[in-house]
């Protein structure tokens, strides 16, 4: 499971200024962001504009622009399902049903205990050991049901 | 005595198969045994039904054994203690398999061969053998990158040595210091394709080199590789070899000792498809949303932070360096008309024998799939494939007969885009599929061109409709002249070719277009 640190200002800064010398640094802070907090507190974005000089709207335009930069924290787990065609040829969309229906949690949800996240991803480059699923980071392929159970069980821990 | 050495592969087909279990379970285990072995992280062979697939080295050569299961551990390390003995997963030795025999592997001569971390490796099979001759004569590379007759893999096409040649004439504004930049887009986001992610896993230092020869030949010092962020094992490749490289004295201000600068940067994507784009990519590096921009200017003249920028995808770099290496005429002769050289092709979806299949142009769509890649491990039979990606078309078995050929799949309405192919059984609802792909485009639209942005919703409304069969002839008509307008009214190719899908599953497939009966009863 990963571990985050609470957002705070100061932190926020320091990961600032260890890219605001690279050409284009927008994307490389808000990654860094993500990795250290989880997620991108809305009062990061007008901490960043005044770092980079540009406008707010610009940083917030660029922050929901990518399905990456969450804007919440995610669950305790995240576990990602690949839909692209690949996995639906090897029936990934059975997988997809079936795990939305044993967490009871439509894609793109967290659960309400804040056991887990289930989001859609489109392809992780394994298709052609699909379909292939990532948890918190770490990727799975040839998911069956036998898989599947496995892996909702350990989010549901 | 030597230490045992054994290959577990670290590529993320092989980890995500239990390949870093695998290996754990071996260092433990040799350790009980009190055997001195030593586990090198290999790439993958491209034989991904095999995953994982572990080697030994033997006398004999490498013995492998695939695919690994962690209850098979203790056996599989018996068979190879034993100098590469019988076991259940022997499959012998990797060369000798057909799979393996079969292929012609330019881009792909080390991939799963060699460690990836190790650049003394890499040069001991041929690395650095071509900017070795980039440097001896810099002037003639652009020369030998055109007569190679390399085109774009990245699905374009578009000549290699032309678009370098562009760049490296391009005149900056006010004559200040020429900043130009080479940039990898390692944006493979197209399913059904993985050939980048396996040469950056497997052989990462053939692209740091192909990068290296772009920057010299056009007078370029910096280069990005903008990888997406669904590939942190090619990220982590990239960014060891770059310091790897950067260390050997193979990047920084003196190239090798020469009296060129180049260095790399590795940045990773954020999950938007669009930015496979190359100027959505661009923008996306210099901290923008991944927009398209209109062209022209093309990047060779204002690219990245507006400077002349070559721009090419990971196997078009990675090829460079063979062709500078073995020469351009060596590369040419293979292939058929047009499509000079080997093309990594990628066996994907419901195949028996999925992975990575190198070989000149010309192999037919059908021998890919039913030779090569065993039909479907469904068992079922091949109903339709998607070659190039989710902006591929989809063929019927009746045209199993198209050369792998940038014209030929052009001129059958279809592309071989990065040169995926997807198979589907006859499972397979194809007006799904359709749907499908407007519903991607929808998903993945950057917004900034009408055509894409509202079109791929409008296709997404439309086909539920013709799904229900409400006005349905009326509603394909509507479907028809929605691609007819994306298809020639969008900025790139992400509404541009939507279409090909489209069009082509209701060309080939207008049997699922129609009103299913089972759908009729229950409406009933």
């Amino acid at each position: 499971m990963p571990e985050f640190e609470a957002w705070n200002i100061e932190r926020a800064n320091a990961l600032i200024g260890d890219h605001i010398g690279s050409e284009g640094p927008l994307l490389p802070i808000l990654h860094s962001f993500i990795e250290t907090f989880g997620y991108i507190d809305t009062a990061a974005e007008p901490l960043i504009a005044e770092a980079l000089n540009i406008s707010r709207a610009e940083v917030h335009g660029v922050v929901t622009f990518y399905h990456d930069f969450r804007r919440e924290p995610a669950g305790r787990h995240v576990l990602k399902l690949c839909r692209a065609e690949a996995c639906q040829a090897a029936g990934g969309d059975a997988i997809v049903a079936r795990a939305e229906q044993r967490l009871g949690l439509a894609m793109g949800n967290t659960a309400a205990d804040g056991s887990v996240t289930l989001e859609p991803v489109y392809c992780l480059g394994l298709c052609s050991v699909s379909p292939s699923a990532m948890i918190d980071g770490r990727i799975v392929a040839r998911v069956d049901e036998k898989k599947l159970d496995a892996l909702i069980a350990e989010v549901s821990r | 005595m030597s230490a045992l050495r054994i290959y577990v592969p670290g590529d993320a087909v092989a980890v995500a198969c239990g390949a870093d279990e695998i290996a754990a379970l071996i260092k433990a285990s040799a350790q009980r045994r009190k055997v001195d072995v030593e586990i090198v992280r290999n790439g993958s062979r491209g034989m991904h039904w095999l995953e994982p697939l572990l080697e030994v080295v033997t006398p004999q050569g490498r013995i492998a054994y695939g695919p690994v299961e962690l209850g098979d551990v203790e056996g599989v390390l018996d068979a190879m203690l034993a100098g590469g003995g019988a076991h259940r997963l022997n499959v012998g030795i990797p060369e000798e398999h057909p799979f393996l025999q079969r292929q012609t592997r330019l881009t792909f001569a080390r991939c799963g061969i060699v460690d990836p971390r190790s650049i003394d490796e890499y040069k001991l099979h041929h690395g650095y053998k071509g900017l070795a001759n980039a440097l001896a004569n810099p002037s003639s590379i652009i020369q030998q990158v055109t007569d190679s007759g390399l085109r774009g893999r990245g699905g374009a096409g578009f000549p290699t040595g032309i678009k370098w040649k562009t760049v490296a004439d391009a005149k900056s504004d006010k004559g200040l210091a020429d900043q130009k930049y080479i940039v990898c887009n390692a944006d493979e986001g197209d399913s059904g394709t993985f050939a980048d992610r396996m040469i950056m896993e497997g052989d990462p230092f053939v692209l740091v080199e192909g990068m290296t020869i772009a920057g010299i030949a056009v007078g370029a010092t910096k280069g990005y590789i903008y990888i997406r962020s669904e590939y942190p094992h090619a990220i982590a490749a990239m960014n060891a070899a770059v310091a790897a490289a950067r260390r050997a004295g193979y990047l920084g201000p003196s190239v090798a000792g020469s009296q060129f600068a180049f260095d790399l940067e590795v940045r990773a994507g954020a999950g938007a498809y669009v930015c496979g784009e190359e100027t959505s990519l661009l923008e996306s590096i210099e901290g923008k949303r991944g927009l398209v921009r209109a062209k022209p200017p093309l990047p060779a003249h204002q690219g990245l932070f507006g400077k002349p920028t070559v721009i090419n995808n990971v196997l078009s770099l990675a090829t460079v360096p063979t062709v500078m290496d073995k020469g351009a005429a060596f590369y040419k002769n293979f292939g058929m008309g047009r499509s000079r050289g080997t093309m990594p092709i990628q066996l994907a979806g419901n195949l028996k024998y999925g992975g990575l299949f190198e070989t000149a142009f010309g192999i037919t769509l059908g021998e890919l799939v039913d030779d090569i890649g065993g039909g479907t491990f469904t068992g079922r039979p091949v109903r339709a494939v998607q070659v190039g990606g989710p902006l591929g078309a989809y063929f019927p078995r009746a045209l199993f007969d198209t050369p792998f050929d940038y014209e030929a799949f052009a001129a059958r309405d279809g592309l071989i885009g990065h040169g995926g192919i997807v198979v589907f059984d006859d499972t397979v609802d194809m007006a799904k599929q359709a749907r499908f792909a407007m519903e991607f485009c929808a998903i993945e639209s950057c917004g900034k061109c009408t055509p894409c942005r509202i079109g791929s919703t409008r296709g997404v409304e439309t086909m539920d409709r013709i799904m229900r069969d409400e006005n349905r002839a009326a509603n394909l008509a509507v479907l028809q002249d929605l691609c007819n307008t994306m298809k020639f009214g969008s900025l790139c190719a992400l509404g541009g070719f939507t279409p090909y899908p489209v069009m082509s599953a209701l060309t080939h497939f207008p049997e699922d277009f129609g009103a299913p009966p089972a759908r009729l009863e229950a409406a009933e």
